[in-house]
């Protein structure tokens, strides 16, 4: 067993909720009360410090340990402690109690482009993100046409990056960030940016890094990304390790948590559920042809993805949004509520709302999906809610007779499986 | 390797060095400030002279109209600009590093470095104003024949107090902006008001004998004051009791501006 390189012991932090709310009127309510009533000043003063004990644990006693070489995931809900985490590690933010000890040089991309200047040109943003991220001049221009080619930007490198396309920017920033080259490095869901092909080259580079005896750390909501990337997986939970091992059975785990089955998600507190004063999830289910919920779906049948929502008002019209994501991390495709006529022309009342999306048998593939669950209004465009990899389920194809493969039975490539049909004639004998 | 340790209060030991560590950063935040300060703007750099220059034309207006002599001997322009340079890079530089936190809030809470370096190197950008319109004063120094005394050696000593009273009081600015945006409206008010509270139109000798040193209370005062005696001379000469209390302000406001901005640092991206 090697040395740790990084070991976190009881790390705590606290947030008190009462600052925020006092930010706002911090000053005025200082002035005030010195001017119109310094008698009261001192009353007052303890009055507000008591508003501010609200106090909110974002890390709860949190520790463990990483070893040199490890790529470790780090999941969990929104809210877990994840970025807050990241935070501390990246000292950005101090710990409220706890200690962590670090071997080596860390570099932390909790986002791409991080400094970047909308006026500046391509060349002069790879310089000046580098010193941000922590590199020497030295060693930005050692690297410069490393970088330079990876991005692929060549030929606009003197145009302002506000011209940039939004491929083009992420990739220069991406390109800057790959280059590092530090012993430890903490990625933050930066991935969930950028096409297909460049995300597949981003997950390249940091299999490369790892594969060169470097720490990575990443944080995801993308189990398809995750389950490629990371052998052992971290599971936060309400700032506090919820679970510590292999990726499958952590990201099973992750899924599941909350309710029984990873097909089925309930957020029993409307006012806490994902959305906003227009429109709130309630619950997201996979049901099988039978109507019962299920992570197991035969290919030959078709399934239902039945969301639930809240509408509170009558002005917008929110619709059902989702996503079928792939293990690979591939968006097969998006499908909308509003492609039902009867429904987008009505007039919208509070209440809860059930939308199914109704999915014909052989459209899909052996393997695991991911549903990413979104609620939105369109004129003006609104995005009410979003959760990613909101419920998952297996289709399962059980070789028997009128399948797409009939009597095929080794691996069947693709990411969709259509029963499409064949019109076969001889047309010469 | 390089061993770190993250723990609460940890950070003062490492701080200097971090600090040191991030001097390249300190200079590339500073050559972008100044590359994208006059970016798509028509006349460019000449904004630097132009804005002095114009107040200054405003200014020495104002003095004629209101038949007020300046110091008796000097033309009325560079009698103004003397007080016009120093002041405009003391009241920008304080105003760019006070915001300085703000707009650079996106860098504070996505990556650590010392959070000093940031209103550091935006003082940098309004020195290099300052630079230019120094330029342009010497021009005008010329166009009225005016030779400059001896005393004109000892300005790099008042451009390094101007430097001081600014980052102190941008310290202080900064670190309170974090928290109560209302420095956001106090900021630009307090350079209005400021230039009439400073000697630009008068001469600190102006000023009634039992209030002059509670008027040079204010470090730039001094610092002006200072100014003038440098490039002008002759009938400007120095308050000494005020240039005191000028230097021991500036030393002041850089001490107390250091301990609150690092007392308060730890927690900026908590709340920016």
């Amino acid at each position: 067993m090697s040395e740790p390189v990084i070991s976190i012991e009881h790390l705590s932090k606290r947030y008190v909720l009462g600052h925020q709310a006092a930010n706002g009127d911090g000053l005025r309510h200082a002035l005030e009360n010195l001017l119109l009533a310094p008698g009261q000043w001192l009353t007052r003063r303890r009055e507000r410090r008591q508003a501010a004990h609200e106090e909110f644990w974002a890390l709860k006693d949190v520790s463990f340990e990483i070893q040199q070489g490890d790529v470790v995931g780090i999941i969990g809900r929104n809210g877990a402690g994840k970025s807050t985490l990241l935070k501390i590690l990246s000292r950005i933010t101090e710990p409220t109690r706890g200690r962590i000890a670090i071997e080596g040089r860390v570099a932390s991309l909790l986002e791409v482009g991080t400094g970047f200047h909308q006026e500046l040109t391509g060349r002069e943003n790879i310089f000046l993100n580098g010193a941000i991220l922590g590199m020497s001049k030295a060693e930005i221009k050692r690297k410069f046409d490393e970088i330079v080619a990876f991005s692929e930007v060549e030929q606009f490198l003197d145009t302002p990056v506000k011209r940039y396309s939004s491929g083009m920017y992420v990739r220069l920033a991406f390109a800057v960030a790959a280059h590092l080259e530090p012993e430890i490095l903490i990625v933050d869901e930066v991935l969930a940016v950028g096409d297909a092909a460049f995300q597949k080259k981003c997950l390249g580079k940091i299999q490369d890094v790892s594969s060169r005896g470097r720490t990575v750390l990443f944080v995801s909501h993308s189990m398809p990304t995750i389950l490629r990337l990371c052998k052992r997986v971290i599971l936060l939970q309400r700032g506090a390790v919820a679970g510590d091992g292999p990726a499958e059975e952590m990201t099973r785990k992750y899924l599941s948590s909350g309710t029984d089955r990873a097909a089925e998600r309930v957020w029993a507190d409307r006012d806490k559920a994902p959305g906003d004063d227009v429109a709130r999830l309630h619950s997201v289910r996979v049901r099988n042809a039978q109507g019962a919920v299920t992570e197991s779906i035969d290919i030959s049948e078709p399934f239902e993805i039945e969301v639930e929502y809240w509408n509170l008002q009558e002005r917008l019209k929110p619709t059902v949004s989702i996503h079928f994501i792939n293990e690979d991390g591939v968006l097969l495709f998006v499908t909308n509520d509003f492609v039902n006529p009867q429904w987008w022309s009505s007039a919208r009342r509070p209440g809860l709302v059930r939308s199914r999306c109704l999915v014909p048998a052989h459209l899909l593939a052996e393997g695991q999906f991911f549903i990413l669950a979104a609620l939105c209004s369109y004129n003006p465009d609104r995005l009410h809610a979003l959760e990613r990899d909101v419920v998952c389920f297996q289709t399962v194809d059980q070789h028997d007779l009128d399948r797409v493969r009939e009597k095929y039975t080794r691996v069947w490539p693709g990411a969709l499986r259509p029963r499409l049909e064949w019109k076969v004639e001889e047309i010469q004998r | 390797m390089a061993r770190l340790i993250i723990e609460a209060g940890r950070t003062e030991r490492q701080y200097w060095r971090d600090l040191w560590r991030y001097r390249e950063l300190f200079a590339f935040l500073a050559w972008r400030d100044l590359l994208i300060r006059y970016k798509q703007t028509a006349v460019g750099v000449a904004w630097a002279v132009l804005r002095p220059f114009l107040t200054m034309l405003a200014l020495t207006l104002v003095m004629k109209v209101s038949k007020l002599k300046g110091d008796g001997a000097s033309p009325v322009p560079l009698f103004v600009f003397s007080a016009m340079l120093p002041w405009q890079f003391f009241s920008t530089a304080l105003s760019e590093s006070g915001t300085s936190l703000i707009t650079n809030s996106n860098l504070i809470s996505k990556v650590y470095f010392p959070r000093l370096v940031v209103p550091a190197s935006s003082v940098i950008t309004s020195f290099v104003d300052f630079l230019i319109a120094a330029v342009f004063m010497a021009g005008l120094m010329i166009w009225y024949h005016f030779a400059p005394p001896w005393s004109v050696a000892a300005l790099p000593i008042f451009v390094l107090l101007t430097f001081g009273a600014s980052f102190g009081v941008g310290l202080w600015i900064a670190a309170l902006m974090v928290k109560y945006r209302d420095f956001r409206f106090v900021v630009p008010f307090l350079v209005q008001f400021g230039l009439y509270a400073a000697p630009v139109f008068v001469m600190t000798r102006d000023i009634p004998e039992k209030w002059r040193l509670a008027y040079s209370l204010n470090p730039v005062v001094g610092i002006i004051d200072g100014f003038r005696w440098c490039v002008l001379g002759g009938a400007n000469g120095l308050y000494w009791p005020g240039q005191v209390a000028s230097l021991a302000g500036v030393a002041v406001l850089i001490v107390t501006g250091l301990w609150y901005f690092r007392k308060t640092e730890r927690s900026f991206a908590d709340i920016i």
